[in-house]
């Protein structure tokens, strides 16, 4: 019974990371793909990338990118998590339809709404920082510098992020008991002392959970960085691995280098998933 | 002290919905509005001059870079992935939850590992595959690579849905003289409908919204998808009509919205245990 699941995930997945493993270690540009045969070179395309300034630039953009997405998103959705806890129920519907209508944004015309709202000559973000804030952001353009693209992309990624983070600390909020709670205040207990020796021990495997998906997802980014580059951005100083795979492979035609460029991207991103994968296996077999 | 938390935290809750809302208000407002008074320095925050134009712009009038194709491709590419994937996982999924074989374990592990594995590093092998199978272009050939995309988590959902029926039922049906068989179809099919249509809907989404393998493997204009489409079509148009723009936006993003809000419930509980993101 399992297996035409079997075959068609051996068939999509394991071949092709079999082929991208070989791939990595062989000399695979242009010429071989109209036939030529590829030649073995070890382990030359991981030193030449291990090397090289331009791959370095692109990782470490990565992890800070991710970073700081994942801290914002966290705290965020912590914050909203928490506070819908406190609120009387009209209230709460309103801020879970507005998430969920957030969240359920296909990816693409998210990034493409927001860039409409950020453009340069007629977005609504210019007008209004203009308008409203007295500053001089006519004519602005949000996607010319590293830093503001990156900006909006951060506001982007968090905006869809939110509503997940949000929902599953919720989710695990609800689950606390109430007689805990109660019997915390009639000892005396202050929010803080509540919320530090109460809330945050019973959330514990949940935020872990949410933080490593948080990690996983931000790493792997790669449509709202493309669809904003198309916008306007500097590749070169705007790639993100997901987007320099692509562009290194499927752009300038090396697949070996971008093969030993993927192989990093797997292997960076193993630690969290082998986290991720115990964790979830545990839980089923409690 | 008590009036102040309460009011703080309604206003709190009203920015939260308004942040969170308003670029699909603006989305649906620009879609509305002629494209002329899109371009200007005022933007009018409601569709004043409410016109149905730069829909039927995207639908009828565009010719270089046509909306229709492109939504036939999206809609036949997710049916056959929802039908194949659910097929196949449920399949799957009664196996793992009703039965011990051999294998069992290792086959959950490498469902949940296929599932870390990030796509964005396996363009290269799945698009020289497809390309090698002479399925580029294709609706068969991205269906195949959506199908092995969405089947890790559905099988993991649906398993939990298998799971969640108690199996004493079934034995209970078996005891009135019910064979195994007529036991799953008559007691535990029923209970499992929701939980297919949760887990269908789930991977029409993904399917849907899905960009970088339909970048990849379906690039040519006539074979492209929604997203893809949409990504192109804002090229094409460098800029100049946005109205256009939102409209076909607000025409992508309405099934997604209207499924998503029908099975957000359970899919919170399932995206943690599957990794998927919406």
């Amino acid at each position: 019974m399992i297996a035409p699941a079997t075959v068609v995930l051996a068939a999509i997945v394991g071949w092709p990371l079999i082929n991208l493993i070989i791939m990595s270690t062989q000399k695979y540009g242009r010429a071989q793909v109209f036939g030529a045969a590829p030649e073995f070179v070890g382990l030359d395309n991981f030193i030449f990338i291990l090397t090289d300034d331009a791959f370095w630039a692109v990782f470490n953009r990565s992890i800070a990118f991710a970073a700081v997405n994942v801290v914002l998103t966290m705290t965020l959705g912590t914050i909203v998590a928490l506070s819908m806890m406190m609120m009387a129920k009209g209230w709460r519907i309103l801020v879970q339809l507005g998430l969920l209508t957030a969240w359920a944004m296909p990816q693409l015309t998210a990034v493409i709404v927001w860039g409409w709202m950020f453009n340069t000559d007629y977005g609504v973000v210019n007008y209004w920082l203009s308008e409203f804030f007295g500053l001089d952001y006519l004519g602005h353009s949000w996607f010319s510098q590293p830093l503001s693209f990156f900006a909006v992309a951060t506001l982007i990624i968090t905006w869809q992020s939110v509503p997940f983070v949000a929902f599953t600390l919720y989710a695990g909020l609800t689950q606390i008991p109430g007689e805990v709670k109660e019997a915390s205040m009639l000892d005396g207990a202050s929010g803080v002392q509540r919320f530090r020796n109460i809330t945050v021990p019973y959330l514990r495997p949940v935020f872990a959970i949410v933080i490593t998906l948080q990690i996983i997802w931000d790493l792997r980014v790669f449509t709202q960085i493309y669809a904003l580059q198309g916008l306007g951005g500097l590749r070169e100083q705007t790639n993100t691995l997901g987007v320099y795979i692509y562009t290194i492979s499927l752009g300038t035609g090396d697949y070996g280098m971008g093969g030993a460029i993927s192989i990093v991207m797997v292997l960076l991103m193993s630690a969290m998933a082998f986290y991720y994968v115990r964790r979830t296996l545990k839980e089923v077999e409690d | 002290m008590k009036k102040i938390k309460k009011f703080g935290l309604a206003s709190f809750a009203l920015l939260v919905f308004v942040l969170s809302v308003f670029p699909i208000y603006w989305m649906v407002n620009t879609a509305f509005t002629p494209n002329g008074l899109t371009r200007s320095q005022t933007p009018s925050f409601f569709p004043s001059n409410f016109t149905l134009e730069n829909f039927n712009t995207v639908l009828f009038e565009e010719s270089i870079n046509p909306f229709l194709p492109a939504l036939l491709n999206s809609l036949a590419i997710t049916l056959l992935t929802v039908t194949f994937a659910l097929a196949f996982a449920f399949l799957s999924a009664v196996a793992l939850a009703r039965f011990q074989f051999i294998g069992r374990k290792t086959f959950l592990v490498l469902i949940l590992v296929i599932q870390m594995i990030p796509g964005e590093a396996m363009i290269i092998s799945i698009y020289r595959l497809i390309d090698g199978a002479n399925l580029l272009n294709t609706i068969a050939g991205l269906t195949i690579v959506y199908v092995a995309t969405v089947l890790p988590f559905t099988i993991w959902m649906l398993r939990g849905f298998v799971a969640g029926v108690p199996i004493e039922l079934e034995e209970a049906a078996m005891v009135d003289g019910c064979t195994r068989q007529q036991a799953f179809r008559r007691i535990t099919l029923p209970l499992l409908a929701p939980g297919l249509v949760a887990t269908g809907v789930f991977g029409f989404i993904q399917a849907w919204n899905e960009f970088l393998l339909a970048l990849v493997i379906n690039s040519r204009p006539e074979m492209m998808t929604l997203p893809v489409w949409l990504r192109t079509y804002q090229q094409v148009t460098n800029e100049t009509n946005w109205a256009a723009i939102m409209a076909g936006s607000v025409m992508m993003t309405l099934p997604v919205l209207i499924f998503f809000i029908i099975v957000q419930g359970r899919m919170t509980s399932g995206l943690v245990a599957g990794a998927v993101k919406g």
